[in-house]
């Protein structure tokens, strides 16, 4: 049910650089656990509300009253590649 | 006896009765912590904890926790402390802030020892996947601790801490605690601030307590749970956790879950969880069988939810604001790809392809649209059954712990093991494990739950078991 | 060639950043310009473990902003997660709504010199604004850029995402439209507005059809436009492109495009990235809105006048034209000034005194009405003395010059400079003689019927007064003292 092509797409979709191995590998593994996963899809749940929180809540707002920021040194210090402007990432294409 | 087999309640007494002091309670943590024959820990932070220890000492009034040690599974965020969730993608992650429930209990006087092993990103159920290497059993050094939770759970099994954290999505609080003998509690969904917790599946992952007493449980529950305004699906907490005293179950009324005492059970498994539930109607309570009729769809519902959620959480590793960044990729999109194919794991990746699928167009209706209907059913199923009883009792696992390697192979066979806990975590319930036998020589894990907001009430249960229970085994070669 | 008519079909988007203290989901401080990464945090910076809670002012604006334009407020609103990879997007999903927004389905009415107009609103919904990319290398364009830095600053900033209905059919009511919806949004304190900076920005949705064929064309999405200006001539350059397609036999392809306003050109943006899947699900860190009726129907009671409104009552009650309430709309100071004026003086007199001569004599002060000294009952005073012919307008854009320059009472100034008008009929008509007397030539042709020379006479007559005489009524002795010579 999950081919090659679909595999693929989903892999770029979640940015995951498969080698092809793993695409063989993921597109059976994947289809093992839809085959099992499947029988949700038997169930008559066309009148059911789906369920998004298990604890119902509803507005749970925040007040707009700034809070220290953290310093640019604490938030560039864990970046793997700054420079004192901020985080650099390579060219978009 | 050693300090280390002292329950924490007892270390607090001894600290406070001025028998022991922070500073000896942590050293001598800190020694069965650095030998670490069952790889529990991933980070010790010896200088800070005995820092903090002897400052806990030099205070005119001590914090009610007294400066005993405590260990943090590392999914929870400790700042400067490495923090890893057990993932090459976070290697050397120094977090620039702590977690709200950690905080909460470093203030209240705990100390944190260190970090617990894990599988990545809480992503298993035998922490075998961590990129760390796995940890292992106490009972037997040859079997998973289960997991996510496992360095927490073996931490306080082998006596290196009397109490820790984990988290718990699936059951990774429960199951691990069930495998290593010792008592493990996943809270109502919300009691307990996720501010901090890196988030597996969010609409599930709750914080939770490990220890070797359900005292203790409620303990170190009882000083995390309510409202943080970091964290919008936490709750109000009006009730406090209450330090359980009870030795009666008069008037409660248990119900057995029929679908989770079958087959699928491993017979020493039922034969232990059943012996404590013919104790409940000699301590006054009654037993009545009851019916879940969707709980076996409960795993396939999991399945979609939790890595649909797990998606989207883990896309914000992208190898640019921390954790690990591929060397040299030329253009973006090779920057992505090879970035978070070479931090995570292959159990991560098989989740995040599955969520990210059950997601896409043209298929989400399918999948999470169903499941999160399915969830809809399960969570009628519970209301129904506690119309009947005040709590329900199952086996945590349907196997003692199993050997190192069994299920690697197979991802369906290890998610079969959190067939017992995913329905409460579905429903959103606290629930937790208590030790209730061995089979075989490795210990068996009773299963309780209760209804939302019933902690204290499941806790008076728990205890009340536990007592009636008297297990006292450890494993070999650790304490008494 | 063919003959087809061809009609354009065009829907709007409007990203409108809030006026908060605060970002959407954070506590960190909004900045404009600050140095880069100073207004971060673990939420925003999208650190392990961090949660957004969300802005309760950003959900007052916006449902000030919905009853502005005419929505339904749904009983609840939830945030969804938005997925997709770019740096400027730390979570890789933008939180956002999706199925149910803050404000549902509603009409705004603005005004257009054909008369007003309505444009159906789809919906309106709360965002996250992305971070800051600055692309280095190259000259500095995403497009052959070296590689790029990213500020986190802007990240999470609240957005106000408007969309319309595909129901405008030229460039010239989309500004329009665009103009009065800023206008709107900055009166009601939800947005600074400005395009310039970014903190407006608008999109537009373009398809062509045959007249008279009601199904929709393939649409193209021109991004951006930081003007009104831009925002007309780039649509105007998108429906030329694209019936320039279909007539020469081509098809539209479904695009993201970029309108150049300085060469007029129009480029694609993401033609080769995949089609998006955006895997829309709820935010399962947030919870409901469910805004409280009473709040809601509390918060449409105590809106102000709109704009539209206000310039509709003007056109109606003062009679002024469009362009008049127009201009006087904007800024809302300038029109509660010329209010407080037209109060008192005759509305229309009112509009022109204070579009026209009051603030031109202020911006050459570099003032505005509404910031300056001069109170409005001293220009309707003005007003009042010329309807009553007590001066003369000449005499009164002296005194208004005077008025703006030092301050004090029009009437004293009028007194302490004797620039009362001549009221002594005879001492008029001993000046006309006099000028008559003086140029006889020009006498005589008037009196041959060349009329223009009464402008003459009457221009002498002034500067003889000192702009002191009612020009009209000179004018008319004019007449009678030739005709009768």
């Amino acid at each position: 049910m999950i081919d090659d092509a679909i595999t693929r797409h989903v892999a770029r979709l979640a940015r995951l650089g498969l080698t092809e191995d793993e695409v063989v590998r993921m597109q059976h593994e994947l289809s093992a656990i839809l085959e099992y996963v499947d029988q949700v899809q038997g169930l008559e749940l066309a009148d059911i509300v789906p369920t998004t929180h298990a604890i119902p809540l509803s507005n749970v707002l925040r007040e707009d009253v700034p809070t220290p920021s953290v310093s640019a040194e604490l938030a560039l210090r864990e970046g793997p590649n700054v420079t004192a402007d901020g985080f650099t990432v390579p060219r978009m294409g | 006896m050693a300090l280390t087999d002292f329950s924490a309640e007892e270390q607090i007494a001894a600290v406070v009765a001025g028998e022991t002091s922070s500073v000896e309670l942590v050293a001598a943590h800190l020694a069965r912590v650095e030998h670490d024959e069952w790889n529990s820990f991933l980070a010790v932070d010896r200088e800070r904890a005995l820092a903090r220890a002897k400052e806990i000492d030099g205070l005119a009034t001590r914090p009610p926790l007294a400066g005993v040690p405590i260990a943090i599974k590392d999914a929870l965020s400790t700042r400067d402390l490495v923090t890893t969730a057990g993932s090459k993608m976070l290697e050397g992650f120094r977090p620039i802030y702590t977690a709200t429930c950690v905080a909460r209990l470093e203030a209240a006087g705990a100390v944190i020892i260190g970090k617990t092993n894990m599988d990545e990103f809480a992503m298993g159920s035998s922490t075998e996947n961590s990129a760390y290497g796995p940890t292992l059993n106490p009972w037997d050094l040859t079997r998973v601790p289960g997991g996510s939770s496992g360095g927490s759970a073996s931490s306080v099994a082998a006596r290196q801490v009397p109490w820790s954290l984990g988290s718990d999505t699936g059951g990774s609080i429960r199951q691990p605690a069930a495998l290593c003998g010792i008592v493990g509690m996943k809270p109502t969904y919300g009691a307990i601030s996720r501010y901090g917790l890196i988030a597996f599946a969010s609409s599930l992952d709750q914080v939770g307590p490990f220890a070797r007493t359900v005292r203790d449980a409620a303990l170190l529950l009882s000083h995390m749970v309510g409202r943080d305004p970091m964290d919008a699906t936490s709750l109000e907490w009006t009730e406090p956790i209450r330090v359980p005293s009870a030795t009666r179950l008069d008037g409660v009324r248990v119900g057995v879950i029929e679908e989770l005492m079958s087959d699928g059970i491993e017979p020493g498994v039922r034969a232990a969880c059943q012996s404590t539930i013919d104790m409940v109607e000699a301590l006054g309570g009654t037993v009545v069988p009851i019916a879940l009729p969707h709980a076996g769809y409960g795993l396939a519902t999991y399945y979609l939810i939790a890595p649909a959620e797990a998606s989207a959480n883990l896309a914000r590793f992208d190898g640019i604001r921390y954790g690990h960044r591929t060397a040299d990729a030329d253009v973006l999109l090779e920057h992505y790809e090879r970035t978070r194919a070479e931090g995570f794991g292959p159990e991560v990746k098989r989740r995040i392809m599955l969520g990210t699928f059950a997601l896409s167009s043209g298929y989400y209706d399918a999948y999470y649209g169903q499941a999160q209907r399915v969830r809809t059913l399960i969570m009628r199923d519970f209301a129904e059954a506690f119309a009947q009883v005040d709590v329900v009792a199952s086996p945590t696992s349907p196997s003692t712990a199993f050997r190192l390697g069994e299920r690697t192979a197979d991802p369906l066979s290890m998610y079969l093991s959190d067939i017992c806990t995913i329905p409460i975590s579905l429903a959103g319930l606290p629930s937790l494990s208590i030790p209730c036998g061995l089979s075989e020589g490795l210990p068996v894990g009773l299963q309780l739950a209760g209804p939302a907001f019933s902690e204290n009430r499941l806790l008076e249960v728990a205890h009340a078991l536990e007592l009636a229970i008297g297990f006292d085994d450890a494993p070999q070669g650790v304490g008494v | 060639m063919s003959d087809v008519q061809w009609e354009a079909v065009i829907g709007i988007e409007i990203h409108a950043q809030l006026l908060t203290a605060t970002k959407m989901f954070c506590g960190c401080a909004l900045s404009f310009g600050d140095p880069a990464n100073t207004h971060t945090c673990p939420v925003c910076l999208a650190h392990p473990g961090a949660l957004p809670v969300v802005n309760a002012e950003a959900i007052r604006l916006a449902l000030i902003a919905g009853h502005a334009l005419g929505c339904e407020i749904p009983e609840r609103s939830v945030f969804s997660r938005k997925n997709y990879f770019y740096p400027d997007l730390p979570k890789a999903y933008q939180i956002s709504q999706f199925d149910e927004p803050i404000c549902g389905p509603g009409r705004f009415r603005f005004l257009t010199e054909d008369g007003e107009k309505f444009l159906g609103i789809t919906r309106a919904h709360l965002e996250e604004d992305a971070a800051k990319l600055n692309h280095f290398g190259g000259e500095g364009r995403r497009a052959d850029a070296l590689g790029s830095v990213v500020d986190f600053n802007r990240g999470g900033t609240p957005l106000l995402e408007i969309v319309t209905e595909p129901e405008l059919h030229n460039g010239t009511d989309a500004a329009a439209f665009l103009k009065q919806l800023r206008q709107t949004l900055v009166h009601l304190g939800i947005t600074d507005g400005s395009m310039e900076q970014g903190s407006m920005r608008a999109d537009a949705n373009i398809s062509i059809r045959p007249m008279g064929v009601t199904t929709l064309g393939t649409k193209t999405e021109l991004k951006n436009m930081n003007s009104f200006t831009f925002l007309e001539r780039g649509i105007a350059a998108e429906i030329e492109r694209q019936i320039g397609i279909v007539e020469s036999g081509g098809t539209v392809t479904q695009e993201t495009l970029h309108y150049e306003p300085t060469t007029g050109h129009i480029t694609s943006l993401r033609s080769k990235e995949e089609a998006h899947d955006y895997r829309y699900f709820p935010e399962p860190d947030l919870v409901p809105v469910v805004p409280d009726r009473g709040w809601v129907d509390e918060i449409r009671a105590a809106l102000p006048e709109l704009p539209v409104d206000r310039r509709d009552r003007w056109m109606r009650e003062y009679g002024l034209t469009f362009e008049d309430a127009e201009v006087l709309s904007e800024p809302a100071a300038l029109g509660d000034y010329f209010e407080q004026v037209a109060a008192v003086a005759p509305p229309k007199s009112a509009a022109n005194w204070v579009r026209g001569d009051l603030r031109a004599f202020l911006r050459e002060r570099g003032q505005e009405p509404w910031e300056s000294d001069v109170p409005p009952a001293a220009v309707a005073q003005i007003i009042s003395m010329v309807e009553a012919r007590e001066i003369s307008m000449p005499s009164a854009k002296q005194v208004l010059a005077h008025v703006v320059e030092h301050g004090g009472d029009p009437k004293e100034v009028v007194a302490s400079l004797g620039l009362g008008a001549i009221q002594d009929e005879s001492a008029l008509i001993a000046i006309v003689d006099a000028l008559i007397a003086a140029n006889p030539e020009q006498a005589a042709q008037l009196r041959d019927g060349k009329d223009k020379l009464v402008g003459f006479f009457v221009g002498q007559a002034m500067k003889a007064t000192q702009g002191r005489a009612d020009p009209g009524r000179i004018g008319e002795l004019v007449r009678e003292r030739v005709a009768a010579s």
